[in-house]
């Protein structure tokens, strides 16, 4: 079980004057102090984890996030940024002594631009909300993470999100163009712009997937794209992951780039296809799902260039999309995977890794030999073009000898990946989940210079403590 | 999703339910994102799995229901938009109720709360009651705007009354207990649900199914001894009131099964169809629950007979753009999306479907009454949506969303009116008006 830092005595002792003077700071219903209330907020989309915090705002514009902020900081008082709470490391996890600050109420879309291609949004827009803004139009925006019906572009930001479309579009760092951003000290700051790259240093990068450790956004400037003049999906079905896995690296390294090539073995077809109704192969090990877009042309071209790939495999059948609505039932299966799953076993904990793609045979091998060892099953649904592996351990969360051997057999298949040349992480960030494994990806000093760079931003680390960092070696940390 | 109910409490098959439906909640997250409560006040609290939690946590505890709790459950309108999202299949639908059955037994309301919430379930499912209080609403219907105050009484007050129709149609004596013989040779005998409160706003709605079917071959029964179906008070978690109500149905339609038989009992009003296709389910620990779930599982939409006795118009096309308000309880509760639209389309109609149709318009069975200030906003957000399509007209499958969205630009009808008149019935009415 995840550990998180003492509580600072001297705040719990001032829950009541610290709850009377944010409501001093905020509108009267944007302050929730009541435990019973709290509760729902006490965790996130890895709800093993689970803290009630000491208070949650509910902001509604930049100014009132500054003075949150401000107060907090003159005042010693934690903070935890929350969007939509959908993160799967844990990333909104409250502390008992933290102010969580949810963006929720920040839902506005601020500005579109159709001739400059951007659009500005306020951070608690959801990930689809954008692109339904903009569709009519012909445009998107091109992240898509499964969740992305009901994340929000702030977390998007925050945890650098990707999607099965990042394979060709590139994960948020990638569509960025300009943030609203407040410090611990309430200090709003422009970021970026609404053209791609501005002057000086690389500002967005740094802030970009750094987790709520140095700051907050409150809006952000996305480059909207023009959509595809089309785009149509196939299924091709296997009768080992690892066949699978070897398709996957035969397209990629023959220079195609889909724009998305998505992997699910059985246990997640058969609770995907519980949920879709796409008509997926029922009797395959594994399947892979592998988009590609254009002009009818240049679909066909390259849907036959891939059908003669995976022929090579032997698959058991391949199947392209007939329609539209072919298209989205297939997809409508693969975004609610990590739900559907759900199906099937009442708790999973959903890893997060990367691996190079020439490893995935080998990796997906070794992960159905701990499933057996661990005596857990194991769910694999992942981006596989990018080599972005996300396997759901089963377990019940009932059951804490169960949950413990979860735990132990996540952390094993990220060492692996590791140990194989990849990363801890692929696009759900360390988040508190993987917090304690950074000491494998990165080596000492590599952590203290993260470090120095986080005490620039945040001297007293009050910002989303106790993430990303393991929690020996930080300054300012009681454990 | 852990839950931590004890052997003991887990005996309730109620609670042991609730277990199941919790179990099966993962915490992703993605049923905020089409809730219309959670869109318009941005509050965990105020989302399904919010709500979720706060049910998980007091039924767990096995606590009384407080202000807190009522307050953000009262706020969900059960439009089951949730239910469609969720990929892990978590059945909202039931916790919800266990829950309002919960508040109801340990929670007393302020006593205003409490008079009205007593005078709606003994009014609303209750023709005759319903008629009167409706007449003398229209009488006062012009003092709605002199009551003063942003109270939520006074707020419910007016709402109440603008509520009210301007002119109270006529009794229709062909919603009275008997049998429509089918035109021509029989294809098949079906049971109507007459209703309640759609039977005294709008008895043109029975009249066209009636027409229609009779039509089509079909003899149409209305059974004696059937009423309202229950969900009215169920919702409110008034439970036996809804279990009373729900068993007359049973018995009544038992009778008629057991006798001539029948190939499905119809529901022209969709918020009634999805409680008496659960029928099996709430009476499920009960003697009759054989009957019940006999009922249930005959229980059709009107677009679903329509379907299966393969509907035809025999009119020209009338050249109009239909504005589709897809019902929640047809399209959640009853995952019905397509058929409307596509027997509008059959009959002739350019369909249109505005933005945001999975998002409810507010009316959502008393809600409009209880909570007047999120039902306006609904009701003003789905009309920019609907007149956003440039249609002359809004088609609907539930009395409730026609009352909520009248009195606009756009004359509201129900789906079945407009298939009626493409199949040789009169033009309705409110196309008259607004022609």
């Amino acid at each position: 079980m995840i550990s998180l830092p003492a509580p600072k005595p001297e705040v719990l002792a001032r829950r009541d004057a610290i709850l009377a003077d944010l409501a001093r700071l905020l509108p009267a219903d944007a302050v929730i102090g009541e435990t019973l209330r709290l509760r729902p907020y006490e965790t996130d989309g890895l709800s093993a984890y689970r803290q009630i915090p000491l208070a949650v705002v509910l902001p509604r514009t930049t100014q009132e996030v500054a003075s949150v902020l401000r107060y907090c900081n003159a005042n010693g008082i934690r903070v935890v940024p929350r969007g939509a709470g959908t993160s799967l490391s844990g990333g909104a996890l409250p502390l008992a002594d933290a102010v969580v600050i949810g963006l929720m109420r920040m839902n506005r879309i601020r500005e579109i631009n159709l001739e400059d291609r951007y659009a500005i949004v306020e951070a608690g827009v959801t990930n689809i909300g954008i692109t339904k803004a903009v569709e009519g139009d012909g445009f998107f925006y091109a992240p898509d993470p499964s969740s992305q019906l009901a994340c929000m572009i702030g977390g998007n930001v925050m945890m650098n999100s990707g999607g099965a479309h990042c394979l060709k579009y590139g994960v948020t760092a990638n569509n960025l163009l300009g943030l609203t951003f407040v410090t611990i000290e309430g200090e709003i700051i422009e970021i970026g712009g609404r053209h791609l790259d501005s002057a000086g240093y690389d500002w967005l990068g740094l802030i970009t997937g750094s987790e709520g450790q140095l700051g907050m956004v409150t809006e952000v400037t996305v480059r909207i794209l023009r959509g595809p003049e089309g785009a149509r999906a196939m299924l091709a079905a296997f009768d080992s992951v690892e066949v699978a896995g070897a398709a996957v690296d035969a397209i990629i390294g023959s220079g195609i780039i889909p724009v998305a090539l998505e992997f699910m073995d059985k246990p997640c077809i058969h609770a995907c296809e519980a949920f879709a109704h796409a008509g997926y192969p029922l009797d395959a090990e594994a399947m892979l799902i592998i988009e590609v877009e254009g002009s009818i042309a240049e679909q066909d071209m390259l849907l036959d260039r891939i059908r003669g790939i995976c022929a090579r495999f032997k698959p058991t059948s391949m199947k392209v999309a007939e329609s539209a609505e072919q298209s989205a039932a297939i997809w409508k299966g693969r975004k609610g995977a990590f739900g559907a799953v759900g199906r099937i076993s009442p708790d999973y904990l959903c890893m997060d890794g990367t691996i190079p793609t020439g490893e995935l045979p080998h990796v997906l091998k070794r992960i159905g030999e701990m499933s057996v060892q661990y005596g857990l099953a194991v769910a694999n649904v992942f981006h596989a073009g990018d080599g972005n592996l996300h396997p759901l351990i089963m377990f019940d969360a009932n059951d804490a000898e169960s949950f413990h051997k979860a735990e132990a057999f996540g952390a094993d298949i990220l060492t692996l990946c590791v140990e194989v040349g990849g990363c801890l992480t692929g696009e759900h960030g360390v988040g508190v989940e993987k917090r304690d494994l950074m000491t494998k990806q990165f080596t000492a000093p590599e952590l203290d210079l993260q470090r120095a760079v986080k005490s620039a931003f945040d001297p007293e680390w009050l910002l989303n403590t106790a993430k990303v960092f393991p929690l020996a070696g930080n300054p300012k940390i009681a454990a | 999703m852990q839950t931590s109910f004890t052997a003991e409490q887990l005996r309730d098959p109620d609670t042991a339910e609730s277990n199941r439906i919790l179990r099966t909640c993962v915490h992703c997250g993605m049923c905020t994102a089409t809730c219309p409560t959670f869109l318009l006040l941005g509050d965990e609290l105020d989302s399904p799995r919010g709500r979720i939690y706060l049910i998980k946590d007091m039924l767990e505890n096995d606590r009384p229901a407080s202000e807190l709790e009522v307050r953000h459950v009262d706020r969900c309108l059960s439009c089951l938009s949730c239910m469609t999202t969720c990929p892990s299949g978590v059945n909202y639908m039931h916790l919800v109720d266990h829950a309002r059955r919960h508040i109801e037994d340990t929670y007393v309301r302020p006593w205003p709360e409490r008079m009205l919430r007593a005078v709606l379930v003994r009014v609303l499912p209750n023709p005759k009651l319903f008629r009167l209080s409706l007449r003398a609403a229209s009488l006062a219907r012009p003092l709605g705007k002199l009551i003063p105050g942003q109270s939520m009484l006074a707020q419910r007050l007016r709402g109440m009354l603008a509520l009210a129709p301007n002119r109270l149609p006529t009794v229709s004596p062909a919603q009275e207990p008997q049998v429509h013989h089918a035109d021509g040779v029989r294809r098949g005998r079906v049971g109507l649900l007459t209703g309640c409160a759609q039977k005294v706003l709008d008895p043109s709605i029975n009249e066209a199914t009636i027409r229609l079917l009779t039509r089509m071959g079909i003899e149409v029964v209305i059974t004696p001894g059937q009423g309202c179906c229950g969900a009215l008070t169920h919702h409110m978690g008034a439970h036996e009131r809804g279990m009373a109500a729900a068993r007359a149905n049973i018995q009544a339609w038992s009778a008629e099964i057991a006798g001539q038989g029948l190939d499905a009992i119809v529901v022209n009003a969709s918020g009634c169809g999805t409680t008496i296709k659960d029928y099996g389910f709430m009476f499920r620990e009960e003697p009759d629950a054989a009957d019940a779930a006999a009922v249930a599982g005959l229980a059709m939409d009107i677009t679903e007979v329509l379907e299966k006795f393969a509907y035809a118009p025999t009119r020209e096309k009338p050249g109009l753009t239909v504005a589709y308000h897809s019902a929640c309880s047809l399209q959640h509760g009853q995952q019905i999306t397509a058929l409307p639209k596509q027997l509008l389309t059959r009959a002739g109609f350019t369909v249109k479907e505005p933005a945001e149709g999975h998002i409810c318009c507010g009316s959502a069975g008393t809600y409009n009454i209880l909570q007047p200030v999120i039902a306006g906003q609904l009701r003003a957000r789905k009309l920019e949506n609907i007149n956003r399509t440039r249609a002359d007209v809004i088609a609907a499958g539930n009395i409730g969303c026609m009352t909520q969205l009248a009195g606009d630009a756009l004359p509201v009808v129900h789906t079945v009116q407009l298939l009626d008149w493409m199949a040789g019935g009169p033009k309705p009415k409110p196309l008259d008006r607004h022609a």
